[in-house]
């Protein structure tokens, strides 16, 4: 005998996979091997990454090549004060947002003022810029040795130093700034942005201060973006130069664009493949992780323009 | 009193050729008035210095008397210029109430707030707005999906959901069928007395219809300025205007009855 499951609604469906995912995660220390647990933690920072820079190429259209610079900016933040001023996880995040705000406000200052491929090389150049202070200011970041020694976070009086202990912190820290990056998206500052995207002469027309609205974005992106950095510190507990160099950059341009721009789980679901694929992946492939990483963005491109967000919103579209 | 929108000496040159030439220009309070001329008159351009989008070379603008000459297209539309433009200019992803949402919380001025708006309150208005222009139940409708006549109108509401002072319409009826015209010609006799309306118009049937004041541009500079009688009846409009003169019956025959200043 057969029985007929309830159909739940679009917006019922999204909130039972969202609970479903965030228990999934939750629970994945409990029946994880520590290395596997390491990877999943590692994919919930490069998703947070991915979220923050959505928030750039996917509401305001802004494609940005130097994001690895705010997310290098709060990783070396959080690692310097974890080091040298207080092992707390909490202040350590909010000294590695503040570190990804201020560099995301001094770059946005002068970037949002350029447009298309000015605007893509202005950014690229500030994440040089960053990359080299990262390997240069030797006293600071630990040069091109990195950043270790780093202690294990603490929290109520708690060492997170176990492995499930830090995927619970990164856990939460994810889930907080997957919240705010989704909140602001859903908010009247959100439709700006996307108003911008679409049609930013229509913007002014309208009254808008464009140039803010840009610079805005820029920084809430930046601070969420050294928000991921604070947690990649408490995970990793070393930051070195190429966790803030054009390479993460990259990466996260290309989880947007696998996954789907715009949507923000699309990032998410793209900065997991590429998680997977370049680190657990990795040595299986024999060091030809790039490769496959290159040939999905082609098949995407191609197969699916527009990510697999957009597919699967066409998909659903055509169901209803 | 002073004029809603004034021009002096207005001059746009983009290199050697001068798209707009000393035009002077009031718009008092209320005005329905249009600008007409044949292709390349400078209409257009007139518009968008008006607006903002273009710097003038030389001149004066002044909004309610205040010089706004040097102020950005975004502060003008803040102090009260609202615009369409000649060819559509809307937000192609978005529904059509999103299109009117995003002017509307522009012009009340709480589009920084971080949390998800009060949707009832915000919707009530937004269906007010496109029942005003003709597209009631059309709030979700996504643009794609309009029809040409439809995103006209859309146009015209996002630019009514700023509350402008002065509104100028860069040929709203170009592309409409006669139904749509007429709809459009209804919601622009319905404006508020306190919105000036200037406007560009290819459609005279359309321009002696809804104006009370009619100015004519050819090669930049402004030809004639009166009534629609005036315009109409003027034997070098006629022959600036229509070239050959293939289109008389326009200016000869008058189409209805022209508008009065109470309308």
């Amino acid at each position: 005998m057969s029985v007929a499951l309830p159909r739940l609604s679009g917006r019922a469906a999204e909130r039972a996979a969202l609970v479903a995912v965030l228990a999934l995660l939750a629970a994945a220390p409990l029946f994880l091997t520590p290395y596997a647990t390491s990877t999943v933690t590692r994919i919930m920072v490069f998703a947070l990454l991915a979220a923050s820079l959505d928030l750039l190429v996917g509401f305001t259209g802004l494609p940005s090549l130097g994001h690895g610079a705010y997310f290098g900016a709060g990783a070396y933040a959080a690692g310097w004060c974890a080091v040298h001023v207080t092992a707390s996880g909490p202040v350590a995040l909010a000294v590695a947002i503040a570190a990804g705000a201020v560099v995301a406000a001094i770059a946005g200052c002068v970037a949002v003022r350029a447009r298309g491929v000015f605007f893509l090389m202005l950014t690229l150049a500030i994440g040089e810029v960053v990359q080299q202070l990262a390997e240069s200011w030797h006293d600071v970041t630990g040069g091109s040795n990195g950043l270790y020694g780093i202690p294990a976070a603490r929290l109520g009086g708690f060492s997170l130093i176990d492995v499930g202990a830090r995927h619970w912190f990164v856990l939460a820290g994810f889930a907080v700034g997957a919240a705010a990056v989704r909140c602001i998206a859903a908010s009247p500052l959100g439709d700006t942005l996307r108003g911008i995207r679409d049609n930013e002469a229509r913007m002014r027309a309208l009254g808008y201060r464009v140039y803010h609205y840009k610079l805005a974005a820029f920084i809430i992106s930046g601070a969420v973006a050294g928000l991921a950095g604070g947690l990649l510190a408490a995970h990793q507990r070393l930051v070195t130069p190429p966790d803030v160099g054009l390479g993460t950059s990259i990466l996260a341009l290309l989880a947007v664009t696998i996954g789907g721009e715009g949507s923000l789980w699309g990032p998410c679901v793209g900065a997991a493949l590429v998680v997977v694929i370049t680190d657990a992946l990795g040595s299986s492939l024999g060091g030809h992780g790039p490769l496959v990483l290159g040939l999905l963005f082609v098949v995407v491109v191609f197969a699916l323009p527009g990510g697999l967000a957009r597919a699967v919103a066409a998909r659903r579209r055509a169901a209803s | 009193m002073s004029a809603a929108l004034s021009c002096a000496g207005l001059r746009r040159e983009f290199g050697a050729v001068r798209a707009v030439d000393g035009v002077d220009l009031s718009l008092p309070a209320g005005a329905r008035h249009a600008l007409i001329g044949p292709n390349g008159a400078g209409k257009s351009t007139l518009f968008r210095l008006l607006a903002g989008g273009l710097r003038p070379s030389a001149g004066r603008i002044a909004l309610d008397g205040a010089d706004v000459t040097r102020l950005s297209e975004a502060r003008r539309a803040r102090l009260g210029i609202g615009q369409t433009f000649q060819h559509s200019s809307l937000f192609l992803s978005m529904t059509a109430g999103e299109n009117v949402a995003l002017a509307a919380e522009r012009a009340q001025g709480r589009p920084w707030w971080p949390l998800p708006r009060a949707h009832a309150a915000r919707r009530e208005r937004v269906g007010q707005l496109l029942g005003e222009v003709g597209l009631d139940g059309r709030v979700d409708a996504a643009v794609m999906a309009l029809s040409h006549g439809e995103r006209r109108q859309l146009e015209i509401a996002v630019a009514l959901a700023t509350r402008p002072r002065v509104l100028l319409l860069d040929e709203p009826a170009a592309g409409l069928s006669p139904a749509e015209s007429a709809r459009l010609a209804d919601l622009v006799r319905r404006l508020p007395d306190e919105v000036s309306l200037l406007f560009v118009e290819h459609d005279l049937d359309l321009v002696f219809r809804l104006a009370t004041r009619v100015t004519v541009m050819h090669l930049g500079a402004v030809l004639m300025s009166g009534s629609p009688e005036e315009v109409r009846g003027s034997p070098e409009v006629q022959a600036a205007y229509l070239g050959s003169g293939r289109r008389q019956d326009l200016f000869l025959a008058p189409a209805s009855e022209p508008a009065s200043e109470e309308e």
